[in-house]
C-alpha cells in the first residue's frame, strides 16, 4: 500500500506529482488568458454563456448535490438575477459590474424565503413547489402592474459594455465578448473559490449530514432549518449572478428567456456534470451549452429526439455523471499504481 | 349564480382530466416509487397512435382497445429498455432519463405526425340523454371512464394475486424476491398500466383540447398538482385531488384574481396546503424508524 | 469532358451574360456598370442566407416555416438559381430562446458569413438580436413576427418585416366594429404575450377613447392552459354580442367549440393567425364556424374555392415534389412559400450588386408585387420609408364550407 505522503514522493520525468500540479495550473491560466484571443468573437461569446450556465449549474449543485433537495425551479432565480440587473442598468443607468452584487443579495433573500415553506417539503412535493414556481415566473414577468419595470412581454433590450481599456493582443483588439469573457471568468473564478470555501467548511459538513443523516444531524446539534434555508439562499444567490451575468452577455432579457425549460436545462446540466462536486458545473455547462447545437446540426425534423438520446446515453454510461466516471477512472488508477 | 355553476361544472369538467392523468401518475408512483415527467408525453403518442388507426378505418372501440394494449406493452417495453439499465442508479439520473424520454416522444410526434392540431372523436357524441346544459355528453362520459378506471385500478391491487405481488415489490423489493416475486417484472407491468392508463386519459382529453404534440405538457403539470394535493400514494385523493384544481383555477380565474395571475395563483394556494399538510390532503404520514 | 456539363456552362455563361445586359443599363442602379459588388456571403457562384428557427422546443410548430423556405430554394437552385447564382441556406435551430438566437445569428454572421438572415421567427428571438443587426449592418429581412416595431428605417434601418403587423390587423377590426355595430358589446381572448398583447393594442387604438367602453369583457390564458373553456363562460356571462378572439390554432378552436356548445352566439371576429379551414374550423366543427369573419391575406390551401387556382395548383405541386413531407393542411407552409418568393424577388433586383446596403435598398424598393399565393389585390410594396411590406388585408367570412371575401382591400 501507497500511502498518500509517498504517492507526493512519486517522480513522473523528473517532477513530483505536486510540481506536476502547479506547472498544470499555470499552463491552464495562461491559455485560460490567451485562448480569447484565438477565437473568433462568437466562439467566445459562446464560451461566456457557457461559464455563466457554469455558475447557475454551481448554484444548483449545492443545493440538490449537497443538501439533497431537489429543485425544478432554479430558472426562477436565474430570471431574477438577469431581470434585476437589466432594470438596474436600463432604468436606473448602474453600471454593469455593480449589479452583480445586487442580483445576488436580491436572490439570496428570495431563496432564503422560498426556502423556509421548502423545509416542511420534501422530494417530490418540494419538486412540485419548485416547478410551480419556475412555471409562474414567466407569468409574472408579463403582469400588467409591473410593465413598468419589466418591460411587459417586450422585454428589456441592454447595451453592452464596451471595454475600459483598448488592447490588442496577436492582431486581434479587445473586444466586447472577449472583454465580457475577461469580466465573466473573473466572477467565475471568484465563485469557484467561495463554493469551494463554504463546502468544505462547517457549513459544508452539515449540508452533506443533513442530506445523508437529517436525524442524526439534527442530533449532533445542527440547525436543520437554518442551515436548508441557508443553503436555499446561497444556491439562489450563485443563480442569480448568473442570471445578471448571462443578461449583460446577452444584452436581453424577456419573459420567454425564463420558462419552464430553463429550469429543467440547469438541473440537466447539475446531473449530467455529477452530483456533490465543484468541478463538474463546468462539463454540466458544456453540456448544455454545446450538445443542442450538435443536435441540430444531425436533424433539423427532431433535434430534441436526438437531444433526447444523447441525454439517456449518457445516463447509461454515466450514471453519476461526468464527474462520476472521472473519479471512478481516478480510483481504479490509483488502485492500479498501488 | 347561473354563471357561477358553469364555472363551477366547467372546472369539474377539466378536473376530470387531471384526475385522470394524476391517477396514471399515481400508478407509476405506487409500482415504482417515482414521478414520470414524460407520462404526458407517452399519453399523446398513445393518443396519436389511436389517431392514425381511426384515421385508417377501425372502428372507434376497436382503435381505443388497440391502443390500450400498445400503451400496456411499449409502457413495458419502455422500462425494460431504457429504465432498466438506470434501476440501480441515484433517483436524479431516473429523472433525467425522463427528460430525456420527454423530449424524444415530444419531438418525434411533432416529426411524424406534424404540429397541425387534430379533432379527435369522441364516444359519447352530442345529443345523448345525459346531454346536459352545463356538461356535454363527452364530459360526462369521459368523468364516468375514469371512475371506472379508479375502481378497476383499486379492485386489480385489492383483490388479485398480481396486484398484491405488485404492491409487495414497490414496498419491499428484498421480501418480495425471497418469496419469489420478480421484482423487476413487477416494475415493468407497473409501468405498462401506467402507459395504458395515460393512453386512457389522452383520448378523453383528445376530443376537448385537440390532438397535437403538446397537448399533455400543460394537463401533465396540473395532474401532477392534483395527485400531490391528494396524496402521491392514493388513487382516490389523487382523483379528488384533479377535480379540486380544475375547480380551483376556474372559480379563481373569474371571480377572484382574474387570468393573468390565475396559474401562479393557484400553485401558490397549493404549495401552501402541501406545507400545511405536506403528504397531500389523503396522504399516508411516513413515520421514519431511527 | 462530358459534353451535356459543357453546353450547360455555356448556356449559364450566355444567361449571365445575357442577364449583365438587361440589368445593367437600368438608370437607379447606383452601382459601376461593370463592376460586380458582393459583401461576405456572396460570390459568383453563391449566395450565403441565414436563419434561425425553432426546430425544438414549445415553439417548434413553426419550424415548418424554415424548412418550406429551404424547400423554395431547392426549387430556385433546381432552375438554375438566381441570376446565376446558387442559394446556401443555413436554417439553424433556437428553441425559441432568445440567448440561442443570439448565439446561432452570431455564428451565422461571425463564421459562416451569410450576406443576410432571413424570416428569423419569433418576437422574442428577434427583439434579442435587433440591436446587433444593425450594429453590424447586416440586414434582418422579412422578420416573421407581427410586432409593430419591425418597420422603423430611421433607426433601425437594416431590420424589415413581412406580414400585417398584428395592431393593423387589431385595428381593421376594431374599424369595422364602429361602422357596422356601433353599440357592441365587446369580449376579448387574447394568449397572455406579445403576440396577443399587440393585438389587444391595435384593437383598442382603433376603437378609440370612447369606443373602449364597448370591451365589456377582457380575459386572457396562456400557452400552457389546457382549455379556455373557463374564459369563454366568463364572456358569455358578462353578455357582451361580439366576441374578438386572439387565440393560437388550438384554442381557437377550443373557443369556438365552446362557445357553440353554451350556446353563445356573438359576431365572431377571429384573428387571422388561426383563420386555417382544416386546421382550425373543421376540428371546431364547420356548424360552429359559421359567420366567423377574419381579416386575410393569404390563401387558405384547405379552402376549395382555390382548388382550380393557378397559384394554389403551383403551389401543390411544389410541395409535393420539394417537401412532400409537409402537411398540406398547413398554411404555414404557404406563408414560407410566399415569403421566399418576396425574398428571391428582391434578390432578382439586385442584380450583381450583392451587397448588404444594396440587399437593404431593394428590400425597400419592392413595387407591388403580386405574389400567387397572396390574395387577390393584395401586393407587397415598400419604399425607403415604408418598411412594411404587406399592409393590407381583405375581410373575409366563414359561410359554412369556405371563406367568403367581402369589402374592398383594406389598408391601415
Amino acid at each position: 500500500m501507497t500511502q498518500p505522503g509517498q504517492l507526493a514522493e512519486l517522480r513522473y520525468f523528473g517532477l513530483t506529482v505536486r510540481q506536476w500540479t502547479i506547472l498544470g495550473a499555470i499552463v491552464g491560466m495562461v491559455l485560460l488568458l490567451v485562448m480569447p484571443f484565438l477565437l473568433r468573437n462568437y466562439r467566445v461569446f459562446q464560451i461566456n454563456l457557457a461559464m455563466v450556465y457554469a455558475i447557475a449549474i454551481l448554484g444548483l449543485n449545492m443545493l440538490t448535490g449537497y443538501n439533497g433537495q431537489i429543485s425544478l425551479g432554479h430558472g426562477a432565480f436565474y430570471a431574477i438575477g438577469g431581470y434585476t440587473a437589466a432594470i438596474l442598468m436600463h432604468r436606473y443607468g448602474v453600471p454593469y459590474w455593480a449589479t452583480l452584487p445586487v442580483a445576488g443579495f436580491v436572490c439570496l433573500v428570495a431563496g432564503f424565503l422560498f426556502g423556509l415553506p421548502a423545509l416542511r417539503l420534501q422530494g417530490h412535493y418540494l419538486a412540485l413547489a419548485t416547478f410551480a414556481l419556475a412555471l409562474a415566473t414567466p407569468q409574472i414577468l408579463k403582469y400588467k402592474h409591473f410593465e413598468e419595470f419589466t418591460g411587459g412581454v417586450q422585454g428589456i433590450v441592454l447595451d453592452k459594455p464596451e471595454p475600459p481599456i483598448e488592447f490588442s493582443f496577436l492582431g486581434q483588439a479587445l473586444s466586447q465578448d472577449r472583454w465580457l469573457y475577461f469580466f465573466t471568468l473573473l466572477v467565475a473564478a471568484i465563485m469557484f473559490l467561495l463554493a469551494w470555501n463554504i463546502l468544505r467548511g462547517r457549513i459544508g459538513r452539515a449540508m452533506i449530514a443533513i442530506r445523508d443523516q437529517p436525524i442524526a444531524a439534527a442530533a449532533m446539534g445542527v440547525n436543520l432549518a437554518m442551515v436548508k434555508s441557508l443553503t436555499f439562499g446561497v444556491s439562489a444567490m450563485y443563480t442569480g449572478v448568473a442570471g445578471a451575468l448571462g443578461a449583460i452577455v446577452v444584452a436581453f432579457v424577456a419573459p420567454d428567456s425564463f420558462n419552464i425549460f430553463l429550469s429543467i436545462t440547469i438541473l440537466v446540466g447539475a446531473v449530467v456534470g455529477g452530483l456533490a462536486s465543484i468541478p463538474a458545473a463546468i462539463f454540466g455547462a458544456i453540456f448544455i451549452q454545446y450538445v443542442p447545437n450538435i443536435a441540430d446540426q444531425i436533424s433539423k425534423s427532431a433535434p430534441w429526439a436526438v437531444y433526447g438520446v444523447f441525454l439517456i446515453g449518457l445516463m447509461y454510461l454515466m450514471p453519476t455523471g461526468v464527474m462520476g466516471l472521472l473519479r471512478l477512472v481516478g480510483a481504479r488508477l490509483r488502485k492500479y499504481a498501488d | 349564480m347561473e354563471a357561477f355553476l358553469h364555472q363551477v361544472f366547467s372546472g369539474l369538467a377539466t378536473g376530470g382530466i387531471y384526475a385522470s392523468m394524476a391517477l396514471a401518475l399515481v400508478m407509476i408512483y405506487q409500482s415504482t416509487h417515482h414521478i414520470n415527467f414524460s407520462q404526458g408525453e407517452m399519453a399523446t403518442f398513445c393518443t396519436f397512435i389511436a389517431w392514425a388507426l381511426i384515421e385508417t378505418g377501425f372502428p372507434y372501440w376497436v382503435a381505443f382497445f388497440a391502443t390500450v394494449a400498445i400503451g400496456l406493452v411499449g409502457g413495458m417495453a419502455i422500462q425494460r429498455i431504457f429504465l432498466r439499465p438506470v434501476e440501480n442508479a441515484p433517483i436524479l439520473t431516473n429523472v433525467i432519463v425522463f427528460i430525456g424520454l420527454l423530449v424524444i416522444f415530444n419531438s418525434t410526434a411533432g416529426w411524424i405526425f406534424d404540429h397541425t392540431i387534430k379533432a379527435f372523436p369522441s364516444p359519447f357524441p352530442r345529443g345523448t340523454f345525459f346531454d346536459t346544459q352545463y356538461f356535454s355528453s363527452h364530459e360526462i362520459g369521459s368523468i364516468m371512464v375514469t371512475l371506472l378506471v379508479l375502481v378497476a385500478l383499486y379492485a386489480f391491487f385489492r383483490f388479485t394475486p398480481l396486484g398484491l405481488a405488485m404492491r409487495a415489490a414497490a414496498q419491499n423489493p428484498v421480501s418480495s424476491r425471497l418469496v419469489g416475486i420478480r421484482v423487476s417484472w413487477m416494475l415493468a407491468l407497473g409501468w405498462g398500466l401506467a402507459a395504458a392508463i395515460g393512453a386512457i386519459a389522452g383520448m378523453m382529453v383528445a376530443p376537448i383540447v385537440y390532438l397535437d404534440p403538446n397537448m399533455m405538457a400543460g394537463i401533465l403539470l396540473y395532474g401532477f398538482a392534483g395527485a400531490l394535493l391528494g396524496g402521491i400514494d392514493n388513487p382516490w385523493g389523487a382523483v379528488f385531488g384533479g377535480f379540486v384544481v380544475g375547480v380551483l383555477e376556474n372559480v379563481l380565474g373569474a371571480y377572484v384574481i382574474g387570468t393573468e395571475l390565475k396559474l401562479t395563483v393557484a400553485l401558490v394556494l397549493i404549495v401552501g396546503v402541501l406545507t400545511l399538510k405536506p403528504t397531500g390532503l389523503f396522504g399516508k404520514v411516513v413515520v421514519t424508524r431511527v | 469532358m462530358n459534353r451535356n456539363l459543357l453546353i450547360a456552362i455555356v448556356a449559364a455563361i450566355a444567361v449571365a451574360v445575357a442577364g449583365y445586359f438587361v440589368l445593367a443599363p437600368k438608370p437607379e442602379a447606383p452601382a459601376p456598370v461593370a463592376a460586380k459588388k458582393y459583401d461576405p456571403g456572396a460570390s459568383d457562384k453563391e449566395i450565403l442566407i441565414g436563419q434561425t428557427m425553432p426546430y425544438s422546443g414549445p415553439a417548434s410548430a413553426y419550424g415548418t416555416i424554415g424548412k418550406a423556405s429551404a424547400a423554395y430554394f431547392a426549387k430556385i437552385n433546381d432552375e438554375g438559381g438566381i441570376n446565376g447564382r446558387k442559394i446556401k441556406f443555413i436554417s439553424l435551430d433556437d428553441g425559441y430562446s432568445p440567448p440561442k438566437t443570439v448565439e446561432q445569428i452570431r455564428k451565422l454572421v461571425e463564421q459562416d458569413e451569410v450576406l443576410f438572415v432571413f424570416n428569423t421567427l419569433g418576437t422574442p428571438p428577434n427583439s434579442a438580436i435587433h440591436n446587433y443587426m444593425n450594429q453590424k449592418k447586416v440586414p434582418q429581412l422579412f422578420v416573421a413576427t407581427g410586432a409593430t416595431k419591425w418597420g422603423d428605417p430611421k433607426n433601425f434601418p437594416w431590420t424589415m418585416g413581412w406580414q400585417p403587423n398584428y395592431q393593423t390587423e387589431g385595428r381593421i377590426y376594431a374599424k369595422y366594429i364602429l361602422k357596422e355595430k356601433p353599440n357592441a358589446k365587446i369580449a376579448v381572448l387574447y394568449q397572455n404575450d406579445d403576440y396577443g398583447k399587440d393585438y389587444l393594442k391595435g384593437f383598442k387604438d382603433g376603437l378609440g377613447e370612447a369606443g373602449q367602453k364597448l370591451i365589456v369583457s377582457e380575459v386572457s390564458y396562456e400557452v400552457t392552459d389546457p382549455t379556455v373553456d373557463s374564459q369563454v363562460v366568463t364572456m358569455k356571462g358578462s353578455g357582451a354580442d361580439t366576441f374578438f378572439n386572439i387565440t393560437t390554432p388550438k384554442f381557437a378552436a377550443q373557443a369556438i367549440k365552446k362557445a357553440a356548445e353554451i350556446g353563445w352566439k356573438p359576431t365572431h371576429f377571429l384573428n387571422n393567425v388561426s383563420a386555417s379551414v382544416a386546421s382550425v374550423l373543421r376540428p371546431a366543427g364547420l356548424e360552429n364556424s359559421k359567420d366567423i369573419i377574419t381579416a386575410a391575406y393569404l390563401k387558405d390551401p384547405t379552402d376549395k374555392q382555390w382548388e382550380n387556382d393557378q397559384g394554389y395548383k403551383d403551389w401543390l405541386a411544389w410541395m409535393k415534389k420539394y417537401y412532400p413531407e409537409g402537411d398540406l393542411a398547413n398554411s404555414f407552409n404557404v406563408y414560407g412559400y410566399a415569403v421566399t418568393q418576396t425574398l428571391v424577388q428582391v434578390l432578382k433586383q439586385c442584380g450583381d450588386d450583392l451587397t448588404r446596403e444594396n440587399v437593404m435598398r431593394q428590400a425597400a424598393n419592392l413595387k407591388d408585387i403580386e405574389l400567387p399565393m397572396l390574395l387577390p389585390g393584395i401586393k407587397v410594396s415598400t419604399s425607403p420609408t415604408d418598411f412594411y411590406p404587406i399592409e393590407s388585408v381583405r375581410l373575409q367570412r366563414f359561410d359554412g364550407k369556405e371563406w367568403v371575401l367581402f369589402g374592398d382591400v383594406i389598408g391601415s
